[in-house]
């Protein structure tokens, strides 16, 4: 069986910067599986701008933000192969790919790399009552229908979900010549980035319907419109609100969920609210030596922080190689207190860790003029005011290993007044 | 276009298909005529997919009588076929004592069926085996033979397996007038005119209609929509047999079951309507569905729901499927009143038609009929070994099109090429199951367009999701 360093499954934006830092800390042997027929993953379809502000100070579209590190891998000389789906992992660390050229090929891998991103939720996990007529899609795939094949898959839309790649495609199949004839959220607040909605709603003068949702999907063989009703606290709707809107397409932009069915064959733990594994400090997951950044650890906003966050799975995943776990502190845990819905990473060794570590966090609703504090232990260590937070908008909290002074067996992150 | 055969057979379902089949073992020139642009398409589609061990109906009926042998040949022709099917046996829950009564009724029904092994268990036989199962059961019916099936691969396989004997399939023709003549009929389509010295109806939901063109004695088919739900394959193991509730205070019940392809379905509701094509989902359906389904497994992880559908089931008056020639029309075989067990009886009911009017047309068995059909090769249930070989033949095969479900552009292309082959996105996913996962086409929707495209020589703006009208995309 052939052997490699590290293995990293996925070629989008993760896969490319945990291999590039993975390189840059000493590791040499790298191996990428991609799926698709290029490296860049997601980012091939996304030709708006607005990438890459944080990490070249520019911005950029989305196939200009993955050259970038796509060029990064190929000055690196790091090997990837494309067409290539892995079909299995195991808790030993092999990696069961498949592709034309090689058939089923099972490797050993010292240190994995899981960048696999996610997916969409689609129709049916949201139970919309109705017809199952073509014009339905996730953003994501009309996305990619009009951005890598090249077709306008509808003329009126109506789109549910507020979430990023929904209003961006609001925007886009309006400046196609489409009407897109209003944007419905279930939640009373937006899924996705405020500038999102500014940017592509606002100045479309597209409306959004906050706590709406669609209640029938018309038409036998393509839709031929939607009924959408306004729904009450327990986002049940409410009897008389409903409203026809006349459409031939149906987008659904309404959650991204992280594609870990590889990871749970590989025995890791997963985290139920984020849908992403476990990982501690050094974005180690439950099994040592298999790292995860990206989409597939947690769903980002913006990819300038999955890059970052992958640079760091990389460096660690090439000590690990290098030097081994060299773990043997207790470890200290991360608990998403009132307000906060999750926290990455979920554990910290304080002994092993980094000078500072980034802990990204979502809060559970919007809160204006409220603080993030920070407990040890029950000891409030910082209380930082915010203006705004939104479920839709990633935190961020940086923790200082000076700040360590003795042992802690529980980080606490809550929003308060 | 005019058209002349032996035989017609109205409808492509699992029952048309069938028939079909069987016929195609006789010497006899066999056509079969359907509305929709692929098998499989209608009642056929949507249920629950399961293969009834026969206790259900009353003794003498033709019900009972189909029930039972189309059991037996399904377990046979799963072999012969090559489709998906496993004997999972299943368990008709009782939770209350005062219903022990009517599940003394089923069993002793099924044993007047001629239904094997069956078995009332207690409650702790029964939480033994299916550990997820309601602590409120108090007792349970025991079916070791019953099974569970894919809908899509048995009326694929017998519709592939009729083609290569000689039958002929006339898609996107639907039927809008039957005339008896002097030599048999003549129907009458959108298409043009089709002649045949016999006709079979498995028409479905519409079985009354054509039934009603022929025959004074009139048929009425009421359409009894049923909802499901389908869970992520994770659910899958919830329970391992199929779990029905006794009809009772809780009114008629709902299934809990595996799915051969290992994913969970939860349903069916019913209600009559009066539009044959009605197959949307509603809230409320929906909703009474899962909420009942709780009652038998309490424990169904709704979260991990992938989609829900509804289907029509074929309900006439008579409570009975009625299968054979009306007195006032001789060569005209209905197969109408196909619900439930329809699907479990269609084999039997296939043989039975076949039978009677080869009998009746005086044809032969053919020589050279090849009973055995070999599905498509399902790249990643093979081995390591084999999977490889597979994609060394063609490269094809170790291109996955289809993550959630790990299927190939081979397995896609395959689909398309056979005969009769998939000619929309939907026909693709009956037969090999892309799109049917987790991301329910999400990933696979273009690449399986371009496929569909290249395949049958059409542009991607012409792409179906089933028939005519269902264009993917604008432009």
């Amino acid at each position: 069986m052939q052997s490699h360093d590290i293995v990293i499954i996925g070629g989008g934006p993760a896969g490319l910067a945990a291999a590039e830092a993975a390189y840059d800390a000493g590791a040499r042997d790298i191996l990428i599986l991609e799926r698709d027929v290029r490296l860049g993953g997601i980012l091939n379809q996304c030709i708006h701008n607005g990438f890459g502000l944080h990490t070249f100070g520019e911005e950029l579209t989305g196939p200009e933000y993955a050259e970038r590190y796509i060029n990064m891998v190929e000055e690196r000389g790091i090997r990837y192969k494309l067409r290539t789906i892995v079909a299995d992992i195991d808790e030993n660390k092999r990696v069961t790919y498949v592709n034309g050229e090689e058939g089923a090929v099972t490797v050993q891998a010292k240190a994995i790399i899981l960048a696999m991103g996610c997916r969409e939720r689609p129709r049916g996990a949201l139970g919309l009552p109705g017809y199952r007529p073509a014009g339905i899609f996730t953003a994501g795939t009309a996305q990619r229908l009009m951005n890598i094949e090249g077709y306008l898959v509808g003329r009126r839309v109506f789109v549910l979900g507020s979430g990023d790649i929904g209003l961006i495609m609001a925007r886009r199949m309006t400046l196609e010549g489409a009407t897109v004839c209003g944007v419905a959220e279930l939640m009373p607040y937006s899924g996705g980035l405020n500038r999102n909605i500014v940017q592509c709603l606002n100045d479309y003068n597209i409306p959004l319907k906050l706590s709406h949702t669609v209640t029938m999907i018309h038409g036998k063989e393509r839709v031929t419109g939607v009924t959408i009703s306004e729904v009450d606290g327990n986002r049940r709707p409410i009897p008389g609100t409903e409203e026809y809107y006349d459409c031939d397409t149906l987008l659904l932009s309404c959650g991204l969920l992280p594609e870990n069915e590889l990871s749970k064959s590989a025995g890791i733990e997963l985290d139920r609210v984020t849908g992403g594994p476990v990982v501690n400090d050094r974005l180690q997951c439950s099994v040592p030596g298999v790292f995860a950044c990206g989409n597939v650890l947690h769903v980002h906003d913006l990819v300038d922080f999955v890059s970052e966050e992958a640079e760091r799975a990389g460096k660690n995943a090439a000590h690990y190689v290098a030097e081994g776990e060299g773990s043997d502190g207790e470890a200290t845990v991360l608990k998403a207190g009132p307000g906060v819905r999750y926290t990455v990473p979920q554990t910290l060794d304080a002994g092993l860790m980094d000078e500072s570590v980034k802990v990204r966090f979502r809060v559970s609703d919007v809160y204006r003029d409220r603080s993030v504090s920070l407990y040890y232990d029950g000891r409030l260590i910082s209380k930082r005011k915010k203006r705004i937070m939104a479920p839709g908008e990633m935190e961020e909290l940086i923790l200082k290993k000076s700040s360590f002074d003795r042992p802690v067996s529980e980080i606490r992150i809550a929003v308060e007044d | 276009m005019n058209e002349n055969f032996d035989v017609c057979v109205i409808g492509a379902g699992v029952v048309g298909c069938a028939v079909a089949r069987e016929l195609s073992a006789y010497d006899l020139s066999v056509c079969v005529i359907e509305k929709e642009e692929d098998v499989c398409s209608g009642t056929s589609k949507a249920n629950s997919a399961i293969v009834h061990a026969g206790y259900d109906a009353k003794p003498g009926t033709v019900k009972a009588r189909m029930n039972v042998r189309g059991a037996e040949l399904i377990r046979k022709l799963s072999g012969t076929l090559d489709f998906s099917y496993r004997e999972n046996g299943s368990l008709v829950l009782c939770f209350d004592e005062a219903d022990l009564p009517k599940l003394n009724d089923l069993y002793e029904r099924g044993q007047k069926n001629g239904v094997e092994g069956l078995r009332i268990l207690s409650k702790e036989q029964v939480k033994e085996l299916e550990p997820a199962v309601s602590d409120n059961v108090v007792s349970a019916l025991l079916a070791p033979t019953a099974g569970i099936v894919c809908p899509f691969g048995m009326t694929v396989a017998f519709a592939e397996n009729a083609a290569e004997n000689g039958v002929v399939f006339r898609f996107l023709t639907a039927v809008t007038d039957i005339r008896k003549t002097d030599g048999g009929f003549e129907i009458e389509t959108d298409k043009g005119v089709f002649r045949a010295k016999y006709v079979v109806n498995a028409a479905g939901v519409y079985s009354d209609k054509l039934h009603n063109m022929v025959s004074g004695k009139k048929l009425s088919i009421t359409p009894r929509r049923g909802e499901y739900v389908l869970l992520d394959r994770e659910a899958g193991d919830l329970v391992s047999h199929t779990v029905f509730q006794l009809p009772g205070a809780y009114g008629k019940g709902v299934l809990v079951t595996p799915t051969v392809h290992g994913n969970l379905l939860v349903g069916p509701s019913a209600d009559d309507t009066d539009d044959k094509e009605d197959t949307s989902t509603t809230a409320d359906g929906t909703a009474s569905v899962k909420e009942r389904a709780l009652l038998s497994v309490p424990s169904v992880p709704y979260n991990k729901t992938i989609t829900g559908f509804s289907g029509l089931r074929a309900h006439e008056a008579g409570d009975d499927f009625i299968i054979g020639e009306p007195d006032d029309a001789p060569g005209f075989f209905d197969a109408a009143g196909i619900e439930s067990p329809g699907l479990t009886s269609a084999p039997a009911i296939g043989e039975y038609i076949a039978a009677e009017l080869a009998k009746k047309a005086g044809a032969a068995r053919k020589k050279d009929f090849k009973a055995e059909r070999r599905g498509i090769p399902q790249a990643s249930k093979l081995p390591l070994e084999e999977r490889a070989a597979l994609i060394k033949r063609d490269p094809a095969y170790g291109n996955i099109v289809c993550r959630c479900e790990s299927i190939s552009e081979g397995e896609i292309r395959e689909a398309i090429r056979r005969t009769p082959g998939a000619v929309s996105l939907d026909g693709v996913k009956r037969r090999v199951r892309a799109g049917m996962g987790r991301c329910q086409a999400g990933f696979c929707t273009p690449l399986t367009m371009r496929i569909i495209s290249e395949e049958l020589g059409i542009k991607m703006t012409d792409v179906t999701k089933n028939r005519p009208g269902s264009e993917q995309i604008k432009g």
